[in-house]
């Protein structure tokens, strides 16, 4: 067995003195799909922000590709190459689309620049025609994929995506989706997916934990979590499907 | 008319002046979201280090004006700079993660320290000058009254203005200008993609001081005098111009400036010279209430 890309172990965050992160093990390999469910105020969001460092881990440990980054700078985890389109998307607002392309090439070589905007473009066409428009005027949708692509233009080895699918019309969300498997699969892009939406994401992924409070309670193949009758239990029936 | 055309071109050269420094609460606003009340006296070191940076000049034999002039900007805007990154890294940052408060109770805090610091070493007098720039142009000279336009006005306005071109070119095109405005819109996600936001905050202050800087020289050349009492009113109206062209925007800065210059200037000509303060001030508690987000700012939305 290789060593996992991300390894999380028994990592604890604190927001003041409350305990959002209560000791959590988590592993995503190199070229997997990996799924976070939980239901609202888990720490899933939580836990995504403490990879980078913000809160920080106050115990435990997280490597990426075996060097330990608990204690590294935010803005230098993104030298690592990890990027994330972080939970409400965050597009910088009074931005053109274009200049939040620009941020996420931040830690990108600028030779790179041209080939990766023509990439994202092509992922989501509605960027290129958008390209001189504010961030903030466009829709739900349109700034989820702008959030993604920002992330992508920083040629990750790790994407870490929470909840794209949240707030944006169903037909968007399989666009986004369907570009999701497309960049795993071509690309062999690692992928750590947080989502409430635990039906399409546990069809997506290839591994998944189920996050309870603050602590993993299950996890196992995508397969494996659909048909858990605690899975179905909690995050399925007469849920969103 | 002529009266009316020179109170004009005065307002509008206090103006600049009060712009230069606006810049530097509006930017520092922005981005950490703070109103940096030493601001005003780093405007006040600026003006001093200008002086002292003359006398040595000349001291040395240093007498083309140009030249000295130059020299003295330079000299000025890097020692200057100097302080307002040291002020940052000081005051501001060990409170970044406190209460909203402790940074602000810091400034004022600094704002005496500096006021203080001066008063003792160089003294609580007017320290003046020799005028150093002469001559000016007579626009219009009617039997009643002569309207001109001195050297020194040109020089003030003409710097003012290509600083203020320079600098909203490298807000606007240039990296570190596109790293500033992404602290400015979303601090966290700056540093989610990468973006030093420390470095970036340290060379936020480091610019505000160095234009600072630049208007403690013209203060000084205009008026011939400084104090360590000018930050305090200055830097009270240049906050005043960056309220009402609404905090946070950069051309808000320099047309609030502009306004508070002209309000001041003509208050002082058509009314009475001894409010002309007041007048400023009474603007400023205006604003508040009536245009909370100034003239050019917008409304918060997405600032917390
Ligand atoms: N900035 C914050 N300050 C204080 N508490 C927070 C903050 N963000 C999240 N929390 C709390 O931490 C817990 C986990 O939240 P979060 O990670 O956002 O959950 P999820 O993303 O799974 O919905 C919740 O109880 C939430 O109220
Ligand atoms: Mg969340």
């Amino acid at each position: 067995m290789t060593e996992p890309l991300l390894a999380i172990r028994g990592v604890k965050a604190f927001y003041g003195n409350i305990m959002a992160l209560k000791g959590v093990d988590l592993d995503v390999n190199d070229g997997e799909i990996v799924t976070l469910i939980g239901a609202n105020g888990a720490g899933k969001s939580t836990l995504m922000m403490t990879v980078f460092g913000n809160p920080r881990a106050r115990e435990g440990s997280i490597t990426f590709q075996g060097g330990d980054i608990t204690n590294v700078p935010t803005h230098e985890i993104a030298h690592l190459r990890i990027a994330q389109a972080p939970e409400g998307r965050r597009i910088f607002p009074r931005m053109t689309v274009l200049e939040n392309l620009q941020m996420g090439a931040t830690v990108s070589e600028p030779g790179h620049f041209e080939a990766d905007m023509k990439r994202v473009c092509t992922l989501f066409p509605v960027l290129g025609e958008r390209l001189h428009q504010r961030g903030g005027t466009l829709s739900g949708g349109e700034q989820q994929m702008l959030a993604i692509s920002r992330a992508l233009m920083s040629r990750p080895r790790l994407l870490l995506l929470d909840e794209p699918s949240l707030g944006i019309a169903p037909m968007l969300a399989k666009q986004i989706f369907r570009a999701i498997r497309e960049l795993n699969e071509r690309d062999k892009l690692t992928v750590f997916l947080v989502e409430q939406n635990a039906f399409h994401a546990l069809k997506l992924a290839h591994r998944g934990y189920v996050i309870v409070n603050g602590l993993i309670t299950l996890s196992g193949s995508g397969r494996e979590l659909l048909e858990s009758p605690e899975v179905r239990a909690a995050y399925l029936e007469g849920g969103r499907h | 008319m002529e009266y009316f055309l020179q109170q004009l071109i005065n307002g509008i050269t206090l103006g600049s002046i009060y712009g230069l420094i606006a810049i530097g609460y509006t930017m520092v606003y922005g981005i950490i979201g703070m109103i940096n009340f030493a601001h005003g006296d780093v405007f006040m070191v600026g003006g001093f280090i200008a002086l002292i940076a003359f006398l040595a000049l000349v001291a040395i034999g240093v007498t083309a004006i140009p030249v000295a002039l130059f020299l003295v900007l330079l000299i000025a805007m890097a020692l200057t700079a100097l302080y307002g990154w040291a002020i940052e890294r000081i005051a501001y940052r060990p409170l970044r993660q406190s209460f909203r408060l402790a940074p602000l109770i810091s400034a004022i805090g600094m704002s005496i320290i500096l006021q203080n610091y001066i008063q003792i070493v160089q003294g609580a007098g007017a320290k003046p000058l020799p005028r150093l720039i002469e001559g000016g142009h007579t626009l219009i000279d009617s039997e009643a009254f002569a309207v001109r336009l001195s050297n020194i006005q040109i020089i003030v306005v003409l710097t003012t203005f290509v600083l203020m071109v320079a600098f909203s070119w490298l807000v606007a095109k240039t990296r570190l200008g596109r790293d500033m405005r992404a602290c400015e819109q979303d601090l966290k996600m700056a540093s989610l993609v990468g973006v030093n936001v420390d470095r970036t905050i340290s060379l936020t202050f480091l610019i505000g001081a160095a234009l600072a800087a630049v208007a403690g020289i013209m203060y000084l050349l205009y008026y011939g005098v400084v104090d360590f009492y000018i930050g305090f009113v200055a830097g009270v109206k240049a906050f005043t111009a960056a309220v009402l062209g609404g905090i946070g925007s950069l051309p808000g800065a320099m047309l609030g400036g502009i306004l508070i210059g002209l309000i001041e200037t003509f208050w002082s000509a058509y009314f009475t010279i001894e409010y002309k303060d007041v007048a400023a001030f009474s603007i400023l508690i205006v604003v508040l209430i009536f245009l909370p987000t100034g003239i050019l700012g917008r409304p918060e939305v997405e600032k917390v």
